[in-house]
């Protein structure tokens, strides 16, 4: 088991940095950073003052170079210009002397917005709060009804029961969060439906009201129910037809208890895994929700990160959503050996 | 002129899609009639699930092929008098009707609805088909063979897989990175998979007939490779590899990025089923008896495993393109790659939305049309996996 972590958390840090670097990479091409110069530097200046404005800023050292300096593992790169010495590490007034020599993500510097003007590590802190806890409110209510309905469409397989409730189980996988928040807003948010919830969650950044939040939670966990819903009747029908659920029936056991007692823990372990493969896809719906409800969450900021330009953000947002890809794939690996003690690691 | 009631909506709806019906009725009409003829296909017609799915996947092909039949209005013509009004409005000069509404620029909310079908009855299935040939390409080999090449094949795919699809999508999409040529080089990986694959088909199958074989792969080549590089390439863009007189496919700029990316998100998923699937196949007796009857490598793979694994991906085909569509949708909903105008159905969704409150049907139009072409692909692809099962 302890082996099996290990190669598991190599393999995780091997993909973060790939793909930290890949990001790196698509951020850092040449056009993105003429475009960075000319927006911190004036539109108007030319090829060549460009260029010395991106090397007069570090970015002109080599491309592993600067990936190094801005993971921590190569020193900050310093100039010395009228006797004033400037560096990636020396902050503004400080004496470079004190500076560290390294600053990279590894050390707790993510670098200055563009955008919002302030520390990422600062901005991501608040933004990725908000995204909590909506995560949360999707997760109490997506998992709970997605399990209910799973089970009880699984439980008599080919029944009215099942046949409705796989149906509704398909159309909401088949709706996108910009479909089905599109449709929702237009009847609960509108004068032309009943205007029942807001339209908007802006105002659920400071006080969560039941109104205001709602609609957001509802469309992200409906795309998730779905699917998982799905997954936990597949799974459900398969312990149902199983020997020891047909011993159990013929000794006399209640529907209700065999389904409750016997079949419910072992029809949970293929869903657990799901649910926890549905956290980057929640991120993606994250994304879409935040930017159709105008709430000022994580998946807003990575939209307006890449909307404008802003390198060091963008680098910053995609390092915790490839955290928290790899960090859910782990746990959902380990959790399937936990919870299936039939699945031995070699 | 009067406005339109709901009834009389409907009804004129009906009739513009009349091409439509009759295409459907004659495509089931014969369909049940031979069906006991027609293998996979023929049996779908034995399920309600999947019967209910083709005819709503046909409609909207249909719809797509006729387009120009259907529309009533032109898609970019803007009526200044008909902004935001409801559907059934008579427009101002006295000739028709906005069926559906007038959109935030005063266009018909129907005529672009089934325009932006063609967008996505184009795109869609083709790059699904990229996308599968891409993944089969590599996953049979990844999973015949194992080892060092399955390991480095499947960290490539948990790579891309472990990217969250917007932040790709806005890495490969953005102008920025467009002027790179990124996209393009990319595209010239992709899509060199559908040519490999064919002539690595052909090349097992009929290695013993090394006539007629080099014949084929010499016709694959020429016209495979022409199309490719014509695919590929585009005067005044980073590739340009053909003259503009005999290129043949002016695909614009933003269309293949868009292509490009959708498949390049695709392509790990269904690189992992097909290994998948080939673990399990090449286990068979079947395997065994073709190994030791001598056949080659390429040969087992695609003629003896890839046969088997049909039913699988013929559903995860269906329920593939539906989430293709999906993807296609969130471009245009963030605005990326297709250009605003463009009437594909994210892009007006995304158009419609800032409106929702004083107009919500350039909304809902195009959301419900989505929502319906997925939903009939999955319910397709549910009604093939329950006759698949059954023999």
């Amino acid at each position: 088991m302890l082996r099996f972590l290990l190669r598991r958390l190599f393999t995780m840090a091997l993909t973060a940095l790939c793909l930290t670097f890949i990001v790196f990479f698509l951020t850092n091409l040449p056009p993105n950073l003429e475009k960075l110069a000319k927006s911190e530097a004036g539109s108007r200046i030319s090829d060549a003052e460009v260029r010395s404005w991106l090397d007069k800023n570090g970015h002109g050292s080599p491309l592993l170079v600067r990936y190094g300096e801005w993971l921590g593992v190569m020193p900050g790169w310093t100039r010395e210009e009228n006797g004033v010495t400037r560096g990636r590490c020396i902050a503004r007034g400080q004496d470079p002397a004190t500076a560290p020599t390294f600053c990279g993500v590894l050390e707790g510097n993510w670098g200055f917005s563009s955008v919002f003007k302030d520390d990422v590590g600062t901005i991501i802190g608040t933004r990725l709060g908000l995204t909590g806890i909506l995560m949360f409110w999707v997760m109490v209510l997506m998992v709970p009804a997605a399990l209910l309905i799973g089970v009880l469409a699984g439980m008599r397989e080919g029944s009215k029961l099942d046949r409705s409730l796989s149906t509704f189980s398909i159309a909401s996988t088949a709706t996108p969060e910009y479909v089905s928040g599109v449709i929702l807003i237009a009847v609960f948010a509108t004068s032309m439906g009943w205007k029942v919830f807001k339209g908007t969650a802006t105002s659920a950044m400071d006080s969560i009201t039941f109104e205001n939040f709602f609609l957001p939670v509802l469309t992200i966990a409906l795309y998730g129910i779905g699917y998982i819903a799905r997954m936990t009747r597949a799974s459900m029908t398969e312990v149902m037809t199983a020997q020891y659920i047909r011993t159990a029936r013929l000794k006399g056991v209640s529907f209700g208890n065999v389904v409750m007692k016997h079949a419910l823990r072992n029809a949970l372990i293929a869903p657990f895994t799901v649910i926890m493969l549905q956290f980057p896809w929640l991120l993606n719906g994250v994304v879409i929700v935040e930017t159709l409800f105008n709430y000022k969450g994580f998946g807003w900021t990575l939209v307006q990160a890449a909307g404008n330009n802003d390198i060091q953000l963008l680098l910053g947002c995609s390092v915790v959503a490839v955290v928290v890809v790899l960090t859910t794939q782990l746990i959902s690996d380990v959790g399937y050996v936990f919870l299936n003690p039939r699945i031995r690691i070699s | 002129m009067e406005e339109l009631g709901w009834g009389a909506m409907l009804l004129g709806l009906a009739k513009q899609f009349l091409p439509v019906w009759i295409a459907l009725v004659v495509t089931f009409a014969l369909s049940i009639r031979y069906k006991r003829r027609l293998g996979l296909y023929g049996k779908l017609f034995d399920s309600n699930i999947g019967m209910t799915g083709f005819a709503i996947v046909m409609f909207w092909v249909f719809s797509a092929l006729f387009a120009d039949l259907i529309v009533t209005h032109d898609t970019l013509s803007q009526i200044s008098q008909m902004k935001n009004k409801a559907p059934g409005t008579p427009t101002p000069d006295g000739l028709g009707w906005y069926l559906l509404g007038g959109d935030h620029l005063g266009r018909d909310v129907f005529s672009r609805m089934v325009a932006g079908s063609r967008v996505v009855i184009q795109i869609a299935p083709l790059a699904t088909l990229f996308a599968f040939m891409v993944g089969v390409t590599l996953g049979l080999p990844a999973g015949y063979y194992g080892g060092r090449l399955d390991t480095g094949l499947s960290f490539l795919a948990n790579l891309i897989l472990a990217f969250p699809v917007i932040l790709l999508f806005y890495l490969l999409v953005t102008p920025e990175i467009v002027k790179t040529g990124l996209p393009q080089y990319i595209a010239i990986v992709l899509f060199l998979f559908p040519i490999v694959f064919l002539m690595v088909l052909i090349n097992s199958r009929y290695y013993v007939k090394p006539n007629f074989r080099t014949k084929v792969l010499i016709a694959i080549a020429v016209i495979g490779g022409y199309l490719y590089l014509s695919l590929v390439g585009e005067v005044g863009s980073k590739v340009a590899v053909l003259p503009n007189a005999i290129d043949l496919i002016h695909m614009p700029g933003n269309i293949l990025i868009v292509f490009v990316s959708v498949v390049f998100v695709n392509s790990p998923t269904v690189f992992r089923i097909v290994r998948g699937i080939t673990l399990d196949i090449k286990t068979r007796d079947y395997v065994s008896a073709a190994q030791t009857r001598g056949e080659r490598p390429w040969y087992i793979m695609l003629w003896e495993i890839l046969p088997n694994a049909r039913g699988p991906l013929i559903v995860d085909f269906c329920l593939r393109i539906g989430y293709t569509t999906i993807l296609l949708g969130t471009l245009g909903f963030f605005g990326l790659g297709l250009s605003p105008e463009s009437p594909d159905w994210g892009s007006t969704i995304n158009a419609g939305r800032k409106l929702l409150t004083i107009a919500p049907h350039p909304a809902i139009v195009p959301a419900l049309a989505l929502m319906s072409l997925v939903l009939g692909l999955n319910l397709l692809a549910d009604g093939l996996r329950e006759e698949s099962l059954k023999d």
